[in-house]
């Protein structure tokens, strides 16, 4: 009859198995596996242009993979399982070893074992005339604690020995390593928790206050209480862009990003600061980011009778190294119809042989603003959140531009134009009317995008992190041994005197240490008349495998 | 000649030495295997009881012994415990002082490129190549001064050599400023130290690889075959190839520790998050918990040997994935190749 595991007995045999080194192998070996993926398809958490890309283009194996959590890897629930499993099996595997650790660090080196012959770096020397066992080794026992091992004594049969043990740290340097990523997976897993990020796009001379409605997005995490916010301003004064004029191979190559801005504080005088890439401003328990940045042209729009109804800076995204920028304008109230328009700005307009106009410079030389207008429903009333950066067209006719066979507005800074059908009249501002003719550099405004962060618990992760450094050079490079010195005094009075190591894990160095603790034994103990027996020199029997 | 030029010109010339290295080292490798023959047809002519055969079991016997205690003694008498002692021929030292006269010029193209580019030369596809393989030699060489492992040579300047190739090929960009994304202390600290961690893995990559031919050669032997490699019997036991591999792989590895926690450093400094699974960060994590798992390996039973060799095999080949694949052909915050 097959003998019956109790419940405890499985239970037992289940979390011997979970903190095996064997388990711990594969879980760890199983990890990397499973994060493959996530860098072979595009994940929600870092591109989720690139998941709604992957849908489009991939329209049958998309909601399969959906399904299987591949574009949310890393919080998937199969990759939370290896994770968790390996860091139930790292506490596993901690617990038992702190537990014996300490009780080691108090426990005396263990008996010196009765042969040394067989044992690391085993070596012998010949006491010089006249020395006694007893002092011998006690000299011993001084030398090797003034080099940090700890020592006991034992005296068996006429056999004084001294036995000795160092490198605790090695053990003390892997728990703490161990415990220090247990240190990181909680502050990370909950500590995000805490904080949150917040998207802002400013147009210079704009300002933000660093509350809730403020921004463009926000993403609270799950303990974030907003009443929190620190109601702080900033304002975007100016954004400056160095482009490389010189080097002809790096041309048009941004080479610096400036965001001067000014922060005030409520009951504070106001402070001027900087945001640049690399280099974030923080204040008000935030860090402010530079993300991105573009052009913001002043569009402004009359109806018939002359009033204004609309007038922005509208931000412009760019979509290539020159920045030719796509950007949207929508007018819902005021004229005749709604009316929506997609509009590219070329900052130095070129026009390529096949007609289509292109940037070929990304800074303000010769800029150019193209519309195309449509009339119709905006869908702005539907309820659903739109962006304001893109403009669904489905309900809208298409007055110029495309098969219309009415031409594309065109402005140069400072031009207005018509609309279609006598709706009104668009004007590109020009933000430097008194500026030379051909300098535009100061005509459009532009606009940077700024990330705000608050995540109380970076500085946990970053002490986990250095613990976690730490840990590893002592666990890997702080050499455990043991060190054993036996003297025996020989039927004519000289003492012999033996010397073995043992090393506990990986120990390059210790046949040279045992040697050297010998040679430095022998060398300290008072020599008498006649100091080493020249017919007997020191002797080194080499070990045999 | 300008600058540009003389980093060219320097780094064809390195090229064209580590090649004439190449070769005698090869060479060299060639020599050991007729030396392992003769000796073995001076046996048979003898008639005696072989003396290789004779050290071949007691080696076997020592690696079956396996205990700590066993490793720690075969580990510190690296040189010798070949089952044919080699003395190095004249080509090997001639293999030798090329492969340094390389490295001085490798060096002197990196260097030059830096000075044209007013910054440090890492930071695009080519200049990561130069630099990165200048360290994967500045690594073998300092480990040499302690270790003789010149009969890694070729395997190590045939990798640096292709790498090279394939760089200075597909890779090359002339001089350029840095974008501001990369204008920061991490762009000094972070890229030399993970590129510093590659020379490491690089030669713990090489020894593995030996470590695995020489397992083999053992294992034949034990059964009265040979190998046609027969220069391996000049080598170190694949035990004392494992210990280097692990002593080399774990420098590489605390190197690799600090690359991520200076690259997550910088990544909060550049995007206000220290970790994204970023494409990039994925695969530093990935290595990272790979040659974790090579660690462990070595302290878990059956998995010593052979077994974990594989693991540091693998943990290299994603390094080369990483640097050779990740940066050119995916997407994602880190698109510094500059292709
Ligand atoms: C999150 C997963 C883990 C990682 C990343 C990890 C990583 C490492 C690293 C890098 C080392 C070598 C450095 C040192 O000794 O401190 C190591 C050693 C060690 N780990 Fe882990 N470990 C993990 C989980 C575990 C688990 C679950 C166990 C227990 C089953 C364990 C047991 C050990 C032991 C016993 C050593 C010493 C090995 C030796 O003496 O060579 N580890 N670990």
């Amino acid at each position: 009859m097959q003998p019956k595991l109790g419940f405890t007995e499985l239970l037992r045999f289940l979390w011997r198995q979970i903190t095996s080194m064997r388990t711990a192998l594969f879980l760890l070996l199983l990890l990397a596996i499973a994060a493959v993926p996530g860098s072979l398809v595009p994940q929600r958490s870092s591109d989720p242009n690139g998941v709604t890309q992957y849908f489009a283009d991939h329209p049958d194996l998309a909601p399969v993979l959906d399904n299987l959590q591949a574009f949310d890897v890393y919080s998937s629930a199969w990759f939370s399982a290896i994770y968790l499993l390996l860091f139930i099996s790292l506490i596993g595997c901690v617990i038992p070893r702190t537990k014996h650790h300490l009780i080691a660090l108090r426990a005396a080196p263990p008996a010196t074992p009765a042969r040394l012959g067989r044992l690391a770096g085993f070596t012998t020397r010949q006491a010089p005339a006249g020395t006694d066992a007893g002092a011998a080794i006690t000299a011993a026992r001084a030398q090797l604690k003034s080099s940090g091992y700890r020592t006991a004594l034992f005296d068996k049969n006429g056999t004084v020995s001294v036995s000795a043990e160092r490198g605790y740290w090695r053990e003390t340097g892997n728990l703490v390593f161990h415990s220090a990523l247990v240190g990181i997976l909680i502050t990370v897993g909950f500590g995000g928790g805490f904080g949150f990020s917040g998207q802002r796009v400013l147009v210079e001379g704009q300002t933000f206050v660093n509350t809730l409605l403020a921004y463009d997005s926000f993403n609270p995490g799950r303990f974030f209480d907003d009443t929190t916010l620190d109601p702080y301003s900033l304002t975007l004064d100016e954004f400056t862009v160095d482009y490389e004029q010189q080097n002809l191979q790096a041309y048009g190559q941004p080479i610096d990003f400036t965001a001067d801005v000014t922060v005030g504080s409520p009951g504070q005088a106001d402070e001027a600061g900087q945001v640049k890439v690399n280099s974030p401003l923080r204040t008000g328990g935030t860090d402010i980011f530079l993300l991105g940045n573009g052009y913001a042209p002043t569009i402004t729009v009359t109806n018939p009778e002359g009033d204004v109804v609309f007038t922005d800076s509208v931000p412009f995204l760019p979509q290539d190294a020159n920045l030719t920028s796509l950007g949207v304008v929508k007018v819902p109230d005021g004229l005749a119809e709604q009316v929506g328009m997609v509009g590219f700005f070329y900052p130095t307009q070129d026009t390529a042989q096949s007609g289509a106009y292109f940037s070929s410079f990304p800074d303000l030389e010769y800029p150019m603003l193209t519309l195309n207008i449509y009339t119709g429903d905006l869908g702005l009333d539907d309820g659903v959140p739109t962006s304001v950066y893109s403009l669904n067209t489905d309900d809208m006719t298409q007055l110029t531009g495309g098969d219309t066979g009415v031409e594309t507005l065109e402005f140069m800074p400072g031009d207005s134009a018509e609309l279609p059908d006598g709706l009104g009249t668009v004007t590109f501002a020009d933000n430097s009317p008194d500026s030379a003719a051909n300098d535009f550099s100061k005509s459009v405004p532009r606009f940077a995008s700024f990330d705000v962060h608050h995540d109380p618990t970076v500085y946990w992760v970053l002490s986990f992190a250095v613990l976690i450094l730490l840990g590893l050079l002592t666990s890997l490079f702080v050499p455990r041994r043991r060190v054993w010195v036996k003297a025996t005094a020989q039927s004519d009075g000289s003492v012999q005197l033996e010397y073995a190591g043992l090393a506990r894990g990986d120990d390059p160095a210790l046949e040279a240490a045992v040697t050297a603790i010998a040679d430095r034994h022998v060398a300290g103990l008072p020599t008498g008349a006649a100091a080493v027996n020249p017919a007997k020199p020191a002797v080194s029997v080499p070990d045999q495998t | 000649m300008n600058l540009t030029d003389l980093s060219i010109y320097s780094l064809y010339s390195a090229m064209a030495v580590y090649s004439l290295a190449f070769i005698a080292l090869a060479i060299d490798l060639a020599r050991r295997s007729s030396a392992v023959d003769a000796a073995a047809q001076r046996d048979a002519s003898e008639t005696v009881a072989g003396s290789a055969a004779h050290s071949e079991a007691s080696a076997s016997a020592a690696s079956a012994g396996g205990s700590t205690l066993t490793l720690t003694r075969l580990s510190s008498r690296l040189a010798n415990d070949a089952a044919m002692p080699y003395r190095g021929a004249a080509t090997l030292r001639v293999g030798l002082s090329l492969t340094v006269l390389a490295w001085a010029l490798h060096a002197v193209a990196t260097v030059t490129r830096g000075i044209d580019a007013e910054r440090v030369p890492w930071a695009n596809m080519y200049e990561f190549s130069l630099s990165g393989t200048l360290l994967i030699m500045t690594v073998f060489l300092v480990v040499l001064t302690r270790v003789d492992l010149r009969f890694l040579g070729t395997f190590v300047i045939g990798l640096v050599l292709v790498l090279l190739g394939i760089s200075s090929l597909n890779y090359y960009v002339e001089v350029a400023p840095l974008p501001p994304a990369l204008q920061s202390a991490w762009l000094v600290i972070h890229v030399f130290v993970a590129s510093l961690a590659t020379g490491f893995f690089a030669i713990g990559f090489a020894l593995s690889a030996f470590q695995l031919l020489q397992f083999r050669r053992e294992t034949l032997a034990a059964e009265g075959t040979t190998m046609r490699l027969r220069f391996l019997a000049t080598l170190p036991s694949s035990t004392t190839l494992e210990n280097l591999a692990y002593r080399v792989s774990i420098v590489g590895f605390i190197l690799w520790t600090f690359t991520l926690i200076a690259g997550s450093i910088w990544a909060e400094q550049a995007w206000g998050r220290y970790w994204g699974w970023d494409t990039k960060e994925v695969w530093t994590f990935i290595i990272w918990v790979i040659y974790a798992g090579y660690i462990h390996a070595r302290a878990t039973r059956g998995w010593r040997g052979s077994r974990s060799a594989w693991l540091a095999i693998i943990g290299f080949a994603a390094v080369m994935f990483n640097f050779g694949i990740v940066n050119v052909f995916f997407t994602g915050l880190h698109s510094y190749s500059g292709l």
